[in-house]
């Protein structure tokens, strides 16, 4: 009963066993790169939440101070009605503001009607020498700086998550995944135009 | 003369940089390990009889580790200490309205959890750092020189710089290597005192001394030699990294351009407060340049390279 060893391991066994090794190392090896990008691409994208939520914070104390801007001017400036009614609506369209790029839009009107208040109080010297105005518009100006900061860092995140899975080869895994493209915190062209501001 | 790299370039290629060496250094120090424990266990056998050498030698590798977990767990409280050493005092927002509200904001677009607290140190020398392992527990530190001489936008560059280097976790990268730095050095002496000052207790045991002494010239010389290197050559690239960082948050680097100009032009960098061990915090380096030329032995990057690579991202 001698077994021969030649007749047990044939050459196509070890060609076999061989191909096997390969195709296990690559799927191993594709595998590992599916759960680093995976975990790579969550943290991206809970970065890029984080941050919008910072915009939000920083939005919603800018909102909360202009019913007492409106309050302090309105008793100085009476010919600005207008102007304050302009800050109203535009502070209500951006609580109503859901999608990113509707609170672009509303921030950038909200931004540009409060900075044309305050070029105009410079014409109301008794509204200009009143503490608690000054107070308001020394929070609304920093707040305004933080929103600005806000967005960079947003943008920040978001442009390097659709850059992640833009690139070759993430861009195959990232569909399968189910990880979709985010939206930069910016109105689009057509918004842009539409945006207006009256005096 | 660098040449046009924006700013986000500038960090990815700052990144992959240091990884490469990072694992460079890694494979590197396993090797000093793997060699020394090599000869340690090679000669285990020979000195059964001789109880204080075995009993080194068997102990070796716990020794080692319960250095690390002891250095880690004192450098964790040693980030305060270099407030004290160079006398910062916290200040208040009414004091540095200004300085807060930047702080502030720039955290925000570094996208820290928390902001850094605001420091300050009393002295007429251009020159700022940041402290802290976390980056929820930081801290930013500046003159008062710096804060009256530089215009706004220039201690915003300032402060982007030092808040980037909370960002990228530089400090604990940088304490990191220290402390492996601290772990060659101590197993260095332990095995020069053997070399040299021990005596065995049988009678051949002295050839132990050949083991010990190779081991002197591993940890006491090789591996920090090339570990200091190391260290340096993270410091400069961390340097580099932090102005690129700094100037992604601002979106300005000519801002700190500008103040790394008026810093050069300073008679004064702030040498009484500053010594060899915490040279590389600073955002520049605090001796004298007089005989003072940038290489592989200096922590920072020539600030001539650092200012012509801002002025062009």
């Amino acid at each position: 009963m001698f077994i021969n060893i030649k007749e047990i391991i044939r050459f196509g066994d070890i060609m076999d066993l061989g191909i096997g090794a390969i195709i296990g190392i690559v799927a191993v090896v594709i595998f590992l790169f599916i759960i680093i990008l995976y975990n790579g691409l969550i943290r991206l994208r809970n970065q890029v939440k984080n941050s919008l939520a910072q915009i939000d914070v920083q939005l919603k104390r800018r909102s909360d101070l202009i019913p007492n801007l409106v309050n302090t001017v309105k008793g100085y400036a009476k010919h600005e009605k207008e102007l304050l009614e302009n800050i109203t609506k535009a502070r209500s369209s951006m609580m109503h503001a859901k999608t990113v790029s509707q609170k672009a839009k509303s921030n950038d009107a909200l931004s540009g009607a409060l900075k044309s208040l305050f070029a105009v109080s410079e014409n109301y010297p008794d509204l200009k020498s009143n503490t608690n105005f000054l107070q308001l518009q020394e929070e609304i100006t920093g707040t305004e700086n933080k929103i600005s900061y806000a967005r960079q860092h947003y943008n920040d995140m978001v442009m390097m998550f659709n850059t992640k899975i833009q690139t070759f080869p993430n861009s195959i895994f990232a569909n399968i995944l189910s990880f979709k493209e985010e939206e930069s915190f910016e109105a689009t062209e057509q918004e842009r135009k539409n945006v207006k501001v009256e005096f | 003369m660098a040449k046009m790299r924006n700013m986000f370039d500038e960090i990815a290629s700052n990144k992959r940089q240091s990884m490469i060496v990072l694992i460079m250094f890694f494979v590197f120090s396993s090797l000093v390990f793997a060699i020394a424990t090599l000869l340690i266990v090679s000669i285990r056998s020979r000195f059964d009889t001789d109880k204080t050498i075995s009993s080194f030698l068997f102990f070796y590798p716990f020794v080692v580790f319960a250095i690390v977990c002891y250095l880690i767990y004192f450098l964790t409280k040693g980030d305060k200490m270099i407030l004290q050493m160079t006398g910062a005092k916290e200040v208040s927002r009414n004091h540095y309205p200004h300085l807060f509200h930047s702080v502030e904001g720039l955290s925000i677009a570094a996208g820290l959890k928390s902001t850094p607290k605001c420091y300050v140190i009393e002295d007429s020398a251009l020159n700022a750092f940041a402290t802290g392992f976390k980056p929820e527990k930081s801290y930013v530190v500046v003159t008062t020189g710096l804060i009256k001489k530089l215009s706004r936008q220039e201690i915003e560059g300032v402060l982007a710089h030092e808040l980037a280097h909370i960002k990228n976790q530089d400090i604990k990268l940088m304490l990191y290597i220290a402390g492996l730095l601290g772990v060659f050095t101590l197993l260095g002496t332990m095995c020069y005192y053997m070399t040299f000052f021990s005596r065995s207790s049988s009678k051949d045991g002295d050839q132990y001394k050949i083991v010990t002494f190779i081991l002197w010239i591993l940890f006491a010389l090789i591996a920090p030699f090339f570990t200091m290197l190391f260290k340096l050559y993270m410091s400069r690239k961390r340097e580099y990294l932090a102005d690129a960082t700094g100037a992604m948050f601002t979106r300005y680097p000519k801002g700190l351009a500008s103040a790394l100009e008026k810093i050069k032009n300073d008679p004064d960098p702030l040498v009484d407060k500053a010594n060899k061990a915490t040279a590389h915090l600073f955002i520049s380096t605090p001796f004298r340049k007089k005989k003072f030329f940038a290489n592989a032995f200096s922590t920072h990057p020539p600030i001539d390279e650092r200012i012509d690579r801002l002025n062009h991202m």
